[in-house]
């Protein structure tokens, strides 16, 4: 068996039980760990195995899933996990680049700075590549905000989000936020970012040959932030307030010019460069660590070389602070004092704390004195868990609940129940939120939150790219499979909406403990859902995060997959808005007949907000869905639509009411409902929009939908300042209201 | 023309800015802070951000850049000089300006489009509009709350160097509803909302080409 030196000075580290507990490494692990090196660790090199084998790096219990998921195709230029970020060839000379990220622990201890250094990893993810970070997206979830506690992370979180992202001169144009009972000890603050550059100009995060020298720029690094990935992979309890010190402190104004200059470094001057590297979660370690991965390299880190803000720092303080706003590059040894220069124009300072070595061990000096010696495959060797699998009877028993056992609407109550879900913080104006994000800076955002999908310019270029995220938490803890394919179809059908095709997809797994068998067959089923809806869109996985472990002393999270997608619009003069705009347009539903069977309320807000149950099946239908998107592809190419909108949350009642909000007109909607009145205004079937069109252009529209199979059923007019949908019947005026003071009346005041 | 767009530290609407002069068929150099004269221009934008991450207070500390001494000099031609949001927060700093801007009466960031009536159309950013015209750019920032002493407020109001108030729901607590102000000479404009967020039909709206289109009428 192969054996490991030893660092020439230090010891084997002393190991307990709470050592262990402290690096969230399991005993297992641990001898694992001493069997590879053929040796016991020392001190230094436990933390790095700890920090590099928790789940938040080394995704333990995800990595053989992510197998499931498709990860090419001919516009694809990364391969899934090998850089910071995915990179996706747009065309006209672009290439996009998007990740995915949570900051959900951090979020639920201190939402401010938790929910603002989410923010800035997400953000270093992008600009390591070379990109340049042109918006972001934030998807959120807590408790009942009629609790004190849960209000209190959410204002928190929202002015921590605005606060970093405001600062950088990067719009927030879009994200979700979703209230449910499961999230309340345990928040989710996932940061999605989206970057562009110049094909053929992105940098890797290797690196390089040996005798390459590694620098570090930006922030000083400080105690701040010591086994955040370690706390990030373990569940919180009532001790987690103690771990406050893992929880960062951000400087949004030093990631600007961190961020102005990389960017700029890499435009200029990448033959400067090896490569570049964000030191996020496990700090130094991980960045150096998998940046000599990529280059089948060693390394050799000098952390006396390392600017600290605090005096007194142990080399194993210095490995593994999280302090924020530091990157890693990798210098070619002639360009040196060039990027030291360069940086120095932002008043920033690198300094070389190490090079590459051609030996693929992990060396950590203090002065003269070796205190790591580790191999990188080791370290970077993380086991790979697939635990058994079980459905949670309960959930199950639940998905097989028919809600048609619930006596149907009476058309008398149609009215209240059509205001009570549109003051559902759900479904309610996001204003409140995205009001506090300036989601304009950059002069790109033509499409700005509140519609289905945010659209962005490139300027100069005639195409556009539409974002959002969807992760319909209820209907995965119905049914994962299902439910999750239902999250990648909603967000394929909100980028359509804006005439977009979806073309990537970037991915946060927000699960509760995997070690559990409910739990990981969640996760399983999830991504096996997932995968599979990717494939029926044509959209692979480019990048994402698994964020395991969400659960407080109260119960495990609602397993929540949140879905980035990243969609092409042809013409970006011809994006396509959920607004009604003109008296006597048609409004039309695309995908079904306004009739739907009863089980199409299954996990449906209706039946969450009106009858408080989270029950019934989760459908979808790819087939169906793949073919509505090319409709209204098709139509928004032709330029045809006057609106088009998703129906999911609230249904058919809550997707028209939000087009006559938006378009400040109402509606006569006078189809036949059929035999329930509950299901066809609020159930939840997929594979639907609502589009308007003028009466010229109806028979272009019937042309399309007729040649893909789609369904089309007029349903009334645009017009009047009444909001008529059958039995609904109410002033605009009214249902404008319930819908804009629904978020302001919880969280004001 | 051919503008300076100045940029500090941590400055993000100088791009916009270029842009937006740009489209009108103007030249606009991005000027880094450090430079220290600014003699070859023919006006100066100060762009919205949050230089120096707005650190000590907005502004503050802007107002110590070499280029700052410059754009004293540059105010005394006559010349025009132009902020909005965080140019504004430093014209006021660096005594160009009265008055300060405080946090929001909210203490929420606001970003949104804002309705502003233009109480005098005969300035040299505003000959292009009508007096008391609505028009409609986006705000956002977080410290956009106009304060100054009564009796600054008074000799604003007398000298006529009010020049945009807000119309309708005030956003940000401001005094008298102040959005922008004027310097007694006529050359130096600060207000908080954005033009250049509103110089792009694309983008849902054109009136920030009000104020472009008469810098150029009377500078031009």
């Amino acid at each position: 068996m192969t054996s490991y030196p030893a660092p020439t000075d230090a010891p084997a580290a002393e190991v307990d039980a709470d050592v262990l507990a402290q690096i969230a490494l399991s005993r297992d692990e641990y001898e694992r760990a001493c069997d590879m090196l053929g040796r016991a660790p020392s001190d230094v090199e436990l933390g790095m195995i700890g920090a590099l084998w928790s789940e938040h790096c080394g995704y333990k219990h995800s990595r053989s899933l992510f197998q499931h998921f498709p990860t090419e195709d001919e516009r694809i230029l990364t391969k899934l996990g090998d850089e910071n970020a995915g990179a996706i060839d747009i065309g006209d000379g672009w290439v996009a680049v998007m990740k995915i990220e949570s900051h959900n622990h951090p979020s639920a201890i201190e939402p401010y700075e938790g929910a603002a250094t989410g923010v800035g990893g997400i953000v270093r993810d992008i600009f390591a590549m070379g990109a340049q970070p042109i918006a972001l997206l934030d998807s959120l979830r807590f408790g009942p905000l009629e609790d004190q506690r849960n209000r209190r992370l959410c204002v928190g979180v929202v002015a921590g989000i605005g606060g970093y992202g405001n600062c950088l001169g990067i719009p927030t144009v879009g994200g979700e936020l979703v209230i449910g009972d499961s999230y309340g000890g345990n928040p989710l603050v996932n940061a999605m970012c989206l970057g562009i550059a110049p094909r053929g100009a992105l940098i890797s995060a290797t690196a390089g040959p040996s005798g390459t020298q590694l620098m570090i720029v930006g922030a000083d690094t400080g105690r701040d932030g010591l086994h955040g990935a370690t706390f990030a992979s373990v569940e919180l309890d009532e001790s987690s307030a103690e771990r406050r010190p893992a929880v960062q402190v951000g400087n949004p104004f030093l990631e600007k010019s961190l961020m102005d200059a990389c960017v700029g470094l890499v435009r200029e001057h990448r033959d400067w460069l090896e490569g570049l590297q964000d030191c996020g979660a496990a700090g130094i370690t991980s960045s150096t660590v998998e940046m000599a991965e990529r280059a089948n390299a060693g390394i050799r880190i000098q952390t006396q070389s390392v600017p600290r803000r605090e005096s007194g720092m142990t080399p194993y303080e210095v490995m593994l602070s999280e302090s924020q706003e530091r990157m890693i590059a990798a210098v070619k040894p002639a360009h040196v004092s060039d990027v030291e220069g360069w940086f120095d124009h932002w008043d920033l300072h690198a300094e070389v704390i190490g090079e590459v070595t051609d030996d693929g061990i992990a060396r950590v000096f203090d002065g003269e004195l070796e205190v790591a010696a580790a191999p990188v495959s080791l370290l970077t060797g993380a086991p790979a868990y697939m635990p058994d699998a079980e459905r949670d009877p309960d959930a199950e028993t639940r998905s097989h609940w028919d809600p048609g056992s619930v006596p149907d609407l009476h058309s008398s109550d149609a009215n209240d129940a059509l205001l009570a879900l549109l003051g559902s913080p759900n479904i309610a104006s996001k204003r409140w939120v995205y009001r506090q994000y300036d989601h304009m800076v950059g002069t790109n955002t033509v499409v700005t939150p509140g519609s289905d999908a945010a659209v962005l310019r490139i300027r100069g270029v005639r195409q556009g790219l539409a974002v959002c995220t969807d992760g319909p938490g209820r209907a995965v803890e119905l049914d994962p499979y299902a439910g999750s394919a239902r999250a990648v179809a909603e967000a394929a059908r909100n980028i359509a909406c804006t005439g977009a095709r979806p073309i990537a997809v970037t991915d946060c797994l927000n699960f509760a403990n995997p070690e559990r068998a409910s739990i990981y067959y969640q996760l399983r089923e999830s991504i096996r859902g997932m995968a599979d809806a990717c494939r029926a869109f044509g959209t692979p996985v480019v990048s994402g995060n698994a964020s395991l472990y969400n659960e407080s002393e109260d119960s495990p999270v609602t397993p929540t997959p949140v879905v980035g997608m990243l969609g092409i619009i042809s013409d970006v003069n011809h994006a396509v808005r959920m607004a009604f705009q003109d008296e006597g347009d048609e409004i039309w539903l695309l995908g079904a007949s306004l009739e739907q069977a009863a089980s199409t309320l299954g996990g449906s807000e209706y039946l969450a907000v009106l009858q408080n149950k989270s029950a019934g099946p989760i459908d979808v239908d790819l087939e169906a869905e793949a073919a509505l998107i090319e409709v209204l592809v098709e139509a928004a190419e032709r330029g045809i639509l006057k609106s088009a909108h998703d129906c999911s949350d609230g249904g058919v009642a809550v997707a028209i009411a939000e087009s006559a909000i938006a378009g400040e007109i109402g509606t006569v909607i006078d189809a036949e409902f059929g035999a329930r009145l509950d299901s066809a205004l609020f159930g939840e079937a997929g594979a639907r929009a609502i589009v308007s069109v003028d009466s010229v252009a109806r028979s272009d529209l019937l042309e399309i939908a007729a040649m893909l199979g789609v369904h089309a059923v007029k349903l009334g007019s645009v017009g009047g300042n009444r909001l008529k949908i059958g039995e609904v019947d109410l002033p605009l005026q009214d249902v404008t209201d319930a819908w804009n003071s629904a978020l302001p009346n919880l969280l004001d005041g | 023309m051919r503008f300076a767009v100045l940029v500090f530290p941590g400055t993000w609407s100088d791009w916009d800015c270029v842009y937006a002069l740009e489209d009108l068929g103007q030249t606009a150099e991005r000027v880094w802070h450090k430079e220290s004269s600014l003699d070859e221009y023919d006006g100066v934008i100060l762009p919205g951000g949050f230089s120096y991450g707005d650190h000590l207070r907005c502004g503050a500390i802007a107002r110590f850049s070499p280029v700052m001494s410059a754009l004293e000099r540059f105010s005394v031609t006559g010349k025009p000089i132009f902020g909005s949001c965080n140019g504004f927060q430093i014209l006021c700093e660096a005594g160009l300006l009265p008055g300060v801007l405080q946090r929001n009466a909210s203490l929420q960031f606001r970003c949104q489009p804002q309705e502003l009536t233009v109480e005098r159309a005969d300035t040299g950013f505003t000959n292009g509009c009508r007096t008391g015209q609505i028009v409609q750019l986006p705000i956002s920032h977080g410290e956009g709350q106009y304060f100054a002493t009564p009796d600054v407020l008074d000799e604003l109001e007398d000298a006529g160097r009010i020049i945009f108030r807000y119309s309708g729901e005030n956003p940000n607590g401001s005094l008298r509803d102040i959005a922008g102000i004027i310097s007694p000479m006529g050359n130096v404009l600060g207000m908080m909302p954005h033009p250049e967020r509103a110089s792009d039909a694309l983008l849902g709206g054109t009136d920030g080409n009000y104020i472009w289109r008469s810098i150029i009428e009377r500078w031009g």
